[in-house]
């Protein structure tokens, strides 16, 4: 089922008065069947378009269309929706079975059908033999499925996810998140996975939707926005390790840093940022290119040799030193303080003014 | 090591289990050995005596027709206003919970009869009740019902017991609702979000999640309250006075029997009937905790 947002604003207003948008006018589709991943920092409004779309907390204004409906003032219960809580909300005092009964014993499902589908549902989530169980005796991995069981055992139209995953160790995150992943594709439910790790939405996601203090910043398929990121928050939020910034200027159709050319543009002259990935620099083994640096340290793992590069600065207070991590190809046996030659990959760089937005 | 502290604990203890004893124990032991006396007089010339020990006291006891009275009165007044008043205040609490705004007044206005003197409210309930001039059948004439006759010299014994009953509940309402209050506190407001996303009718969230996630709060109030009354006494008092009813002892409880004869201390062995009477409602709490305890074991979530 498509999901529509249409201006969507929800403003929380404090004890003393003042007011946070958490939500500042968001207009969103997000297509039958996919699986969202709504990323962006903590505090961001990611929960809070969550609930809202959920029908726990109310808009202050704009509209919510499931498909032609419209269901900006239907309460929570009425909307078919499947939520998962950051923190699970499994009821402690009921067992595995019947936290995952409960919604359908409210929707007044036949008795012996609903015991069926929660067997179901339980052997799809891999619970089979602890339905019997108490949440409080379940490992974190477990209740987290048990929430999933028990939002999808209602067959819901959409499926709405809160960081999941944030309360599990790596392996079993990994884990979960390919159990996910394949319950969404077998089920095609429109799902939203809502997550601060750029990592987990860009592997999860079908598109993601990247959001900062209420405002969308972009929509796309996870390679494409990493590929070509709307402004310089959303290039920093995407790729591990971070994407280096520096100051720069263009001069007569080229692009400088630190005097020496990077690349040409067709942007009139004038000071910009530039932004150049970690992976987009090339060893110049020909030593032809203008753009050298000594290297100030070198760390290899595997395949990958990560250079470390500390940019000089006019200051000698170590707070403003600005330094860049470029990772080439560990074959290269690049020691620290060897002069290297770089050549800027120009589909890895991207400029931006002064305010942080694209050029071009 | 272990050993040294185990002697520190018994001393830092040492202070509460003396008061305990002075307090407690002894006089939990001193009436037990005071009900097995024979014909014990303890005003007698010369210090108190008796001329041995039996179990007469009890016999005598359980052989009048008043004790037994007793017994059906505190009985009835303990299973009905027990689980009549946990309701009401469940749902009063339950409501209060989902008006914050109103919370606080309300709160004040439940909790007025807990620190108000129940003598003084026993006569206006008393008042209420009156046939003539009452509010409670000024109300009952405006759906038509004939006035009723709850606490005069005629008054029948249930109607005596019913006006008992409102009072009993009426008055352990405050203590109730402020514990179920704060308990509704503690429960976590993400497990009604939850409810609300699984569809549940607000009657189901009353039933299947704030009564279970209340379960501890619901066996404390439901142990306490029970001990409660089982020990009525101020309420008749404070409804009826001395009389103990509309008619003589017609509202009689175990702990009004006991008071009957501590009175009458000056007669021989009535001190030793009071015990005996004393010790059995001691014996019918214990057995009352125990069974709630119990049956309760399997149904509280703790
Ligand atoms: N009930 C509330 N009352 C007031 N302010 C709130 C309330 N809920 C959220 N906020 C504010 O709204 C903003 C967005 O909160 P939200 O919970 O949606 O963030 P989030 O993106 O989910 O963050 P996290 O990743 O930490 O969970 C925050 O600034 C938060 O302080
Ligand atoms: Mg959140």
């Amino acid at each position: 089922m498509e999901i529509k947002m249409e201006n969507l604003t929800k403003v929380f207003v404090a004890k003393d008065k003042s007011e946070v948008r958490a939500v500042d006018n968001v207009s969103l589709t997000i297509p039958s069947g996919k699986l969202i991943g709504l990323l962006g920092p903590s505090g961001c409004g990611k929960s809070t378009t969550l609930y809202l779309l959920a029908g726990l907390l109310r808009q202050n204004d704009g509209k919510i269309y499931f498909e032609e409906d419209e269901v900006s003032n239907t309460p929570p219960e009425k909307r078919g929706i499947g939520l998962v809580f950051q923190n699970y909300a499994l009821y402690p005092h009921m067992t595995v079975r019947e936290n995952i009964l409960f919604p359908l014993q409210n929707l007044k499902v036949e008795a012996e059908l609903a015991k069926q589908k929660t067997v179901e549902m339980a052997r799809l989530v891999g619970l089979e033999s602890m339905l019997d169980r108490k949440p409080k005796e379940l490992s974190g991995g477990q209740q987290q499925r048990v929430a999933i069981a028990r939002a999808l055992v209602k067959t819901p139209r959409v499926l709405l996810l809160d960081e999941p995953l944030s309360n599990l160790d790596a392996r079993l995150r990994l884990q979960t998140r390919e159990e996910i992943k394949r319950i969404q594709r077998e089920t095609q439910i429109t799902t939203v996975f809502v997550t601060h790790d750029q990592e987990e939405a860009m592997s999860i996601s079908d598109e993601i939707v990247v959001m900062k203090d209420g405002v969308i910043q972009q929509m796309g398929a996870p390679q494409d926005v990493y590929d070509d990121p709307s402004n310089l928050f959303v290039a920093k939020f995407l790729g591990n390790p971070q994407i280096n910034v520096f100051d720069g200027v263009i001069k007569g159709k080229k692009i400088y840093i630190n005097d020496m050319v990077v690349g040409k543009s067709k942007l009139p002259d004038g000071e910009v940022l530039i932004g150049i990935r970690p992976e987009g620099f090339i060893v110049d083994q020909e030593k032809k290119s203008p753009f050298k640096f000594n290297i100030d340290l070198v760390s290899t793992i595997g395949r990958d040799t990560t250079l470390i590069v500390d940019l000089p600065s006019e200051s000698d207070n170590i707070l403003d030193k600005k330094s860049f991590k470029a990772i080439v190809d560990a074959m290269l046996r690049i020691q620290s303080g060897d002069e290297i030659h770089f050549i800027v990959r120009p589909e890895k760089m991207f400029l931006f003014n002064m305010e942080g937005e694209r050029l071009e | 090591m272990e050993k040294r502290n185990n002697l520190k604990a018994w001393l830092y203890l040492a202070p509460l289990l003396i008061l305990m004893g002075i307090f407690i124990f002894y006089p939990l032991i001193n009436a037990f050995y005071i009900s097995i006396l024979e014909e014990y007089r303890p005003l007698a010339p010369g210090g108190a005596t008796a001329t041995g020990y039996t179990l007469s006291n009890f016999a005598r006891i359980l052989n009048d027709e008043l004790f037994w009275q007793a017994i059906k009165n505190t009985f009835v007044v303990a299973f009905i206003s027990v689980p009549i008043s946990i309701l009401i205040s469940l749902v009063i609490a339950v409501s209060l919970n989902s008006i914050p705004k109103l919370k606080a007044l309300y709160q004040t206005v439940f909790f007025l009869p807990y620190v108000t003197n129940a003598i003084a409210i026993g006569m206006a309930f008393a008042f209420m009740f009156h046939k003539d001039y009452g509010l409670i059948n000024l109300m009952l004439s405006w759906l038509g019902i004939d006035p009723v006759n709850w606490v005069g010299n005629v008054a029948t014994w249930w109607a005596q017991m019913g006006a008992l009953l409102v009072y009993t509940i009426w008055g352990g309402l405050a203590f109730k609702i402020l514990v179920f209050t704060s308990g509704l506190q503690n429960i976590d407001k993400q497990y009604y979000d939850a409810a609300k996303i699984d569809s549940a009718s607000k009657w189901t969230v009353f039933r299947r999640i704030t009564v279970p996630l209340l379960s501890p709060f619901i066996l404390y109030i439901s142990i306490t309250s029970m001990i409660g009354a089982l020990k009525a006494y101020r309420t008749v008092i404070g409804l009826f006075g001395e009389r103990l009813g509309a008619q003589q002892n017609s509202m009689i409880t175990i702990v009004a029997y006991v008071y009957k004869y501590r009175s009458a201390y000056q007669d021989v062995s009535a001190i030793s009937y009071a015990a005996s009477a004393a010790i059995i409602l001691f014996f019918i709490t214990v057995v009352f905790s125990l069974i709630q305890g119990v049956v309760s074991r399997k149904r509280v979530h703790y």
